[in-house]
């Protein structure tokens, strides 16, 4: 089941002579238990395509479709309820709300799904549960490390019903071994059913990836091909 | 490297026969080397002849010599252990010397061989983290040394052709083939 889908998606900001041409044509699905990397130097289009496949911009040609609904379908309003659902987002600068503890901000999505206070509360204990920091609940943003920062908002990104994560470099910010455990965690929630895309910079971060494709100037240029399944690993074998 | 180094350090743990320092050198280096039992019996008469290892009288069985470290081959292990690997001199890498001869040949789109390269690198990449994922941490530590160096190394060279891809585009007009006719590089700006 895909999780996205992008059909000859293009961005065009600006007229005539200050035209420019974000993304053009790009098209690419992610299923539920796929990672996809996308790489690219800076103005490739990366931030830009990870805006249309969260609903947060609308593309000037093509259509985006999450969790099988193309987003033009939906009116404003529609579009924010189904962001606000199904999409979870980790940036580079965490984002944690720093006056919530770490339980309080994954939980909020949950409130904000029209879920219960203490539903939303076993549903966050359980999601830092599954980052392993369940004894980080009660904690503040600024008594956590970076890297346990990073899991409080991978939690929060896939709390619920969440299954698409879009990752904007999540490991800038880190060193080396926490950018990695940053990368496993995120591999293991795409092994266990989530779809996922992030963007990077990082050949080694991406590499975490069943496909990586790169943009050049808002175009696909490279792609790396699906993984080769295991029957194919054995016919090429015998 | 020499195979000599690798079985000093061995024995500079404790004393051992020739079929042992076998198993325990490809075990200890991230089973990427292995040995035949006639390269570690060799490379034991050499250390032998050059006074860096001696037998013992403790054959565990009969035929199945001891060894151990001389002081002199104490000596040379700490060496070689505080003299840093040099790095090779002018290395002659096939990927940097095929793209500064694509540079000039008529007929070759340079960008497409580094992005081809580029592909054929991460996908490597890819490999070596799919065996990263299923090493544990503990038990695996020289394994995962030497994978993390492999993944450093592909990473570098991906960096090395991002860089130059952009380096092109800045000099080489979009779309063009660089020709032995084209312009020439222009000289570096200090």
């Amino acid at each position: 089941m895909t999780a996205l889908e992008l059909h000859d998606v293009s961005r065009v900001h600006g007229k005539g002579a200050t035209t420019v041409r974000a993304l053009s044509g790009v098209s690419l699905s992610v299923c539920a238990g796929e990672l996809l990397a996308v790489m690219g130097p800076s103005g490739s289009g990366k931030s830009t395509l990870l805006q249309l496949a969260g609903g947060l911009d609308e593309p000037t040609g093509g259509t985006v479709v999450v969790a099988g609904t193309d987003l033009a379908s939906l009116d404003r309003s529609g579009r924010a309820a189904l962001r606000r659902r199904r999409v979870g987002y980790v940036f580079q600068d965490f984002n944690l709300i720093s006056t919530l503890t770490a339980a309080e901000n994954v939980a909020l999505p949950r409130e904000l799904d029209g879920v219960r206070a203490r539903q939303a509360r076993k549903d966050a204990l359980d999601a830092l549960r599954s980052v392993e920091l369940a004894d980080a609940a009660d904690r503040f943003p600024d008594e956590l490390s970076g890297g346990q920062r990073q899991r409080v908002a991978i939690a929060r990104a896939l709390v619920g019903e969440r299954g698409l994560l879009l990752a904007d470099e999540p490991t800038g910010a880190l060193d080396t071994h926490t950018g990695e455990s940053v990368l496993k965690l995120i591999r293991t929630r795409c092994d266990e059913g989530a779809a996922g895309v992030l963007v990077t910079h990082d050949a080694r971060h991406a590499a975490w990836a069943d496909r990586i494709v790169f943009l050049r100037d808002g175009m696909l240029v490279d792609d790396t091909g699906a993984p080769p399944s295991a029957e194919s690993l054995l016919e090429g074998a015998s | 490297m020499s195979v000599k180094h690798g079985l000093l350090a061995l024995l500079g743990r404790e004393p051992m026969h020739g079929y042992q320092l076998r198993v325990e050198f490809e075990r200890s280096t991230g089973m990427t080397w292995p040995l035949n039992i006639g390269q570690v019996y060799s490379t034991l008469s050499r250390l032998s002849r050059d006074g860096l290892v001696e037998e013992t009288d403790e054959a565990e069985e009969p035929g199945k010599v001891v060894y151990r470290l001389t002081e002199a081959g104490r000596a040379e292990l700490a060496a070689w252990f505080t003299t840093p690997v040099a790095p090779a001199e002018q290395p002659r890498d096939e990927l940097a010397i095929k793209v500064a001869l694509a540079l000039h040949t008529p007929g070759v789109d340079v960008s497409a061989v580094l992005r081809a390269q580029r592909v054929a690198t991460i996908r490597k990449l890819q490999e070596f983290t799919r065996l990263k994922a299923k090493a544990d941490e503990a038990d695996d530590q020289a394994w995962l040394l030497v994978l993390d160096l492999m993944i450093f190394r592909a990473e570098s060279e991906v960096r090395w052709l991002d860089h130059s891809e952009t380096r092109l585009s800045r000099t080489t007009p979009r779309g063009t083939q660089a020709s032995a006719k084209a312009d020439r590089p222009k000289a570096a700006r200090r």
